[in-house]
């Protein structure tokens, strides 16, 4: 087991160095560049600025002093666009936002998602299995730029209850909303896997065999159907654990919480390089990361699979 | 001998002291509570003054510095570190007397070094400013020179006489110079604090101020925060004692904030002031706002042969039917433009064009005719394509044009671009016809009319005509440059490089018991000192 980790930890390195390698090409084959602006500048100030941010070093050149920032230095670099700050400033303010109210958001899509799907496929075709797939389905074709909006209208505005946007760590009414409109439409496709998956192991023959040697229903379904039925949803848990901690533009724009995913398409926009390599190796770096701890679940979860 | 302005007299004199921070009419009841939340689109980029570009930063930065001059409810220049000015009989030489009394946040006196250090920085290619140009602008000696890194910044044609004279140096006399002093990026700043903490100074807890509001938040994306400087010359004045700027990227959403009482002034989403403004006529506000909106047409090498003929560049503007976009798309009070300079700028007189008077009929009629003549029509149709950049705005604009130039046989073909690639493709002539807006860095013509010289870095749709470069050439030194402003909008509207569409309007819901907003500057510059809440 420890083989595997230092193995597959040992693969995400060149991994990574790949990512970052095709991320800084693509990312400059993008017409324009971070000083492209309406008014256009005068040569020589966009020669100072090019100079000043190494844009007029060669292209290899500039990739090998970046990732040798980040590897000697632990350093981003600075923001070509938000000028008072680096890269490592950027990600630790709107970093620990976006965990906030994702990981929050992950409990909450994976407690009721989980529960919706279960019950739906044990209580197959009665109306209990139908109000689940229903509100499964409404979630995920509701989505969350109209949803946002509307929350805002009714528990701000009509309602007064809750604060239309911001963030605070403190107060937890600043993150109600915002765990709402990402959670809903990871609830309803965790919902909608864990209802299929669950009505195959329901199927299946070792429950057959436990339901014929006299178990209660409950602790068949605790004891021998959640595990196996768990795991296609852990399989689709690792990818959307990063895409929830990493935050939402969609979240960070309607309630305007300062997270890193609004950063992250906006440096995209901007041509801010370096805020853009600082989130996509962020956002690579936990993917590799979480698809390792998914396998070691499954391991865990699963007798049948072994490393 | 020294001749004092006309204008900086003007200025004190209509400014008594009383004047300079909130004017609160006598028997006006104030509220307890003095704080204004006021809305940001985005992030604020830099809060340091020789590095922001944004409006929204300059809005900021005028709460926390203050310059040599300030602009009142009118637009009109009023003292502000600097008490008043002195003119070289040659119109070159700028000797300006600052304040005594002015201190920073920590306690030392304003002095003259510290704008020459200010200056000097915005112009020193080691700050890599992209508003080095700036300092060009205001024709300050060297400047370019120094930007080029041909010059060291201390030859820059500023110096400190004594601790409150500093005097300028410019290289041709700039009649609308004091004007250009408001601008954010002439704001001083200690080189102690940026040498200690380099460019960690901008951070809450590191910045050292002149102005009215002292620095205590800041979180990216999210809020800016900010407090009444108790040192600030004029504090006894300032009835304002905490700002607040909250960033909401959505526009609707940032109305719903203010609707639900979150904030004291949004903009208003473009189609929703008809409506606003009867459901709360106290605050749905819409003033003049100095930036123009246009479409460029390409008449470089790169551009297509049919707009190198002025007859269907003319016919492409009198098609276009501005009232359309104002009164239907817009809603918002801004004004349908056949000009470039937007109308309210300060001293600009209207020039009379022949097709702003005409119906929008005998435009069309004109149009066509001119079409006609150049070869094209519905028989031999015309391709062209109008690049704009993304927003629902733009979009709907420009359906509309592509709408009014089809029954003349103009085909638009509509390339909707992402921002960065639109400029892109704009700065190197790789398009037709380009949305494009300006907004004036001042409240005087030139900033606009500089734009289509042959020799701006901007005009690109390269509009070449040396009659036009020799008149803003003479207005730079011309008593009164207003008559050669006019002539040179006549040659833009004969000779039609671009399509005028409309001129801005600052489309407001502000909370109806703000006061001290401005209401007659087009320039929309505000600063938290003058504001007060009254109750209600």
């Amino acid at each position: 087991m420890i083989v595997y980790i230092l193995k597959r930890l040992a693969i995400a390195i060149p991994t990574l160095l790949l990512l970052i390698i095709f991320s800084f090409l693509l990312m400059h084959a993008a017409p324009g560049g971070p000083f492209t602006q309406e008014r256009e500048l005068p040569a020589q100030v966009l020669a100072n600025l090019n100079a000043k941010y190494g844009l007029d070093q060669p292209l290899w050149k500039q990739i090998a002093s970046y990732i040798w920032g980040i590897v000697a230095h632990f350093d981003f670099g600075p923001s070509f666009v938000y000028k008072d700050r680096t890269v490592n400033e950027i990600i630790a303010q709107g970093f620990p936002v976006t965990l906030t109210y994702g990981g929050v958001s992950f409990v909450v899509a994976v407690v009721a998602g989980v529960t919706l799907g279960a019950v739906a496929a044990v209580k197959h075709n009665t109306i209990i299995d139908y109000f689940a797939v229903g509100v499964s389905i409404g979630a995920q074709v509701l989505p969350n730029f109209v949803m946002a909006p509307i929350l805002v209208i009714v528990f701000t505005l009509i309602l007064g209850w809750l604060p239309g946007g911001g963030w605070r760590f403190s107060d937890p009414s600043y993150w109600i909303m915002p765990v709402i409109a990402l959670s809903t439409s990871y609830m309803a496709s965790i919902a909608r896997i864990m209802r299929s998956s669950m009505l195959e192991v329901l199927n299946s023959n070792h429950i057959r065999t436990a339901r014929a040697k006299g178990l209660p229903g409950h602790r068949v379904i605790w004891r021998h159907a959640l595990k196996p039925a768990l795991l296609p949803v852990i399989s689709y848990l690792g990818p959307a654990f990063v895409a929830m901690i990493t935050g939402s533009v969609i979240v960070d724009i309607y309630f305007s919480t300062g997270g890193i995913g609004k950063a992250f398409v906006d440096s995209a926009l901007n041509r801010d390089y370096a805020v853009m390599m600082g989130v996509t190796i962020l956002v690579g770096a936990l993917t590799i990361l979480f698809n390792l701890v998914v396998d070691i679940i499954y391991g865990w979860i699963d007798p049948k699979i072994r490393y | 001998m020294k001749l004092t302005t006309a204008l900086s007299a003007l200025a004190l004199l209509v400014a008594a002291p009383t004047a300079f921070a909130a004017d609160v009419p006598e028997g006006t009841v104030l509220s307890e509570n003095q704080t204004y939340t006021f809305w940001l689109l985005d992030a604020i980029k830099s809060m340091d003054p020789q590095i922001n570009t944004d409006v929204e930063g300059s809005d900021i930065l005028r709460n926390l510095f203050e310059g040599l001059y300030n602009e009142d409810a009118k637009g009109d220049i009023v003292p502000g570190v600097a008490l008043s000015h002195d003119l070289s009989e040659d119109g070159m030489t700028y000797t300006f007397h600052l304040r005594p009394e002015a201190v920073w946040s920590d306690g030392k006196p304003v002095t003259a070094g510290d704008f020459v250090y200010a200056w000097q920085r915005l112009a020193d290619p080691a700050t890599a400013s992209e508003y080095a140009w700036y300092m060009e602008l205001m024709q300050v000696v060297n400047a370019s020179k120094i930007t080029a890194g041909e010059l060291p910044p201390s030859d820059l044609g500023v110096k400190a006489i004594d601790d409150h004279t500093l005097e300028v140096t410019i290289e041709t006399p700039l009649p609308y110079f004091p004007q250009m002093l408001v601008h954010g990026s002439t704001f001083p700043v200690r080189q102690d604090v940026i040498e200690k903490f380099g460019a960690d100074w901008t951070k809450p807890e590191n910045m050292i101020g002149n102005g009215a509001y002292t620095l205590t938040e800041h979180i990216l994306g999210e809020r800016v925060e900010m407090d009444k400087s108790d040192t600030y010359w004029d504090a006894d004045k300032t009835v304002m004692t905490h700002l607040t700027a909250l960033t909401i990227n959505d526009v609707n959403q940032g109305l719903t904030r203010y609707l639900a009482g979150e904030l004291d002034r949004v903009d208003i989403p473009a189609g929703q002031y008809p409506r606003l403004k009867k459901e709360y006529p106290d605050e749905a506000t819409s003033l003049p706002y100095s930036c123009s909106y246009i479409y460029m047409m390409n008449m470089s090498e790169k551009g297509p042969e049919a707009l190198k003929d002025v007859r269907v560049r003319k016919a492409l503007s009198y098609a276009m039917n501005r009232d359309i976009v104002v009164d239907n798309i817009l809603q918002g009070g801004q004004h349908p433009s056949y000009n470039w300079t937007h109308w309210a700028t300060a001293g600009f007189e209207m020039p009379e064009i022949d097709y702003a008077g005409w119906t929008q009929e005998e435009r069309n009629e004109k149009a066509r005719e001119l079409l006609a003549e150049a070869g094209y029509g519905p028989e031999n149709p015309l391709d062209l394509t109008l690049n704009y950049n993304t927003s629902e705005d733009h979009k709907k604009i420009a359906i509309a044009a592509q709408q009014f130039f089809k029954p003349f046989g103009v085909n638009l073909t509509l390339n909707n671009m992402e921002w960065k690639v639109h400029t892109d493709k704009m700065q190197n002539q790789d398009f037709d016809l380009a949305r494009y807006a300006w907004c004036g860095d001042y409240n005087e013509a030139s900033t606009y009319l500089d734009l289509f010289t042959s020799y701006s870095g901007h005009n690109n749709g390269h509009f070449f005509n040396d009659e036009y470069d020799a008149l803003m050439k003479e207005s730079k030194t011309a008593e009164d440059p207003q008559p050669l402003y006019t002539q040179a909008e006549q040659i833009l509207a004969s000779e039609m490089p671009i399509i005028p569409i409309y001129h801005y309007a600052q489309v407001d819901m502000i909370s109806s018991d703000i006061k001290g907003l401005p209401t007659e500057n087009v320039m929309q510059t505000w600063y938290g000192k003058d504001l007060y809440r009254i109750a209600e």
